[in-house]
């Protein structure tokens, strides 16, 4: 592997963590929970999409073929993270709704 | 041809991920991925809902390089966003009204503005054709709105012919 | 370098971890919850991709790949419970 590779590869790992990190301090941080909903979508999309570039970029300089697994990863989270905030979305919503309701009894 | 693959693009997408996964080009994994491509979308039939043609294939590779570029930028101005004062926020719901009538073009439109961050879609209004969008930080609404009929949904439009 | 930069990426991922679990304590609504818990399975998917190069082998990826359909199915039960109060219609 030349040093050119493992200097992407670097920092693509840090970069991905890093994001990935201030997803989850975004979480932890941001006052309501539509707010918080923003954080996980930047750990998914960045984070963990930089570091499977990574590693699908180490396992073919490691290999002799190209390594594609991990595009499946990547694939699979593209596409489930706007269903899965989606729902929470319109969970929190429902339950702010029934909330409502109850202090108006 | 038409009845041996009834949706070439979803046959396509299964041989591609199969690939993937095997993480090898023999010929038995390329036999039965061709299988898989083959029977899967005969089986699944009953669930998919007619999606419409797809007119410009072409401008599908433009919208999904635009997409990943936003994807980039976006992080990053949320990322400051996050680190900077929270209390300064404008966070909003907003409404964006849709030209296009298509549920499952609406489903890749509202995929892409959640996975683009700072806005994340919430629900599609099939009824008046709107929608519902929260964003981290929106001091213009009506910027917003114009980028996201702009930058997503005319594209999308010219791409599904709808 | 890399062995660098792996290290941080534990240290980063670690930390993200842990605000997801006080999240997850915290809450203060069901819904936080669910959240938490959904990131918390994206960053252990993070982590099992970085343990993936670390150890120079491609069985981590089949152990990423069930998690991130696990914890996807899990987030849809949850919220559709939140939402109606039952699974299965």
């Amino acid at each position: 592997m030349n040093i050119l590779t493992e200097f992407a590869i670097s920092a693509l790992i840090v970069l991905g963590a890093a994001f990935a990190l201030l997803g989850s301090v975004g979480l932890a941080r941001l006052p309501d929970f539509f707010t918080r909903l923003h954080g996980p979508t930047k750990a998914t999309t960045l984070g963990v999409g930089a570091m499977v570039l990574a590693s699908a970029i180490y396992f073919t300089a490691m290999q002799t073929g190209v390594s594609l697994h991990e595009i499946a990863v990547m694939f699979f989270l593209f596409i489930t993270a706007p269903v899965s905030a989606h729902l929470m979305a319109k969970a929190a919503l429902h339950r702010r709704g029934m909330a409502d309701a109850k202090q108006e009894d | 041809m038409h009845r041996l693959l009834p949706r070439p693009a979803l046959s396509a997408v299964i041989f591609l991920l199969w690939a993937a996964l095997s993480n090898a080009a023999t010929l038995g994994t390329v036999l039965l991925g061709a299988l898989l491509a083959l029977a899967l979308p005969f089986v699944t039939r009953p669930f998919w809902s007619d999606a419409p043609r797809l007119a410009r294939p072409g401008r599908l590779f433009i919208l999904a390089l635009r997409v990943a570029i936003d994807i980039v930028l976006a992080n990053l101005s949320v990322a400051r966003r996050v680190i900077g004062p929270v209390s300064r926020l404008q966070p909003a719901f907003i409404e964006v009204p849709l030209d296009l009538r298509d549920p499952f073009v609406a489903t890749i439109l509202s995929s892409i503005v959640s996975l683009t961050p700072g806005t994340v879609s919430i629900d599609v209004d099939q009824e008046r054709w709107v929608l519902l969008i929260h964003a981290l930080d929106a001091p213009d609404s009506d910027a917003l709105i114009e980028e996201i009929k702009q930058r997503y949904e005319a594209p999308l439009k010219e791409i599904f012919a709808c | 370098m890399l062995t660098l930069a792996i290290e941080t990426g534990f240290v980063f991922i670690g930390l993200a971890m842990a605000l997801n679990l006080w999240r997850l304590v915290r809450g203060p609504d069901a819904t936080d919850r669910v959240l938490a818990l959904d990131t918390l399975s994206i960053n252990a998917i993070a982590l099992l991709v970085l343990f993936g190069i670390r150890a120079g082998s491609t069985a981590y990826f089949e152990a990423a790949l069930i998690l991130a359909a696990m914890s996807f199915v899990g987030t849809v039960v949850l919220c559709k419970y939140l939402l109606r109060g039952d699974i299965i219609e």
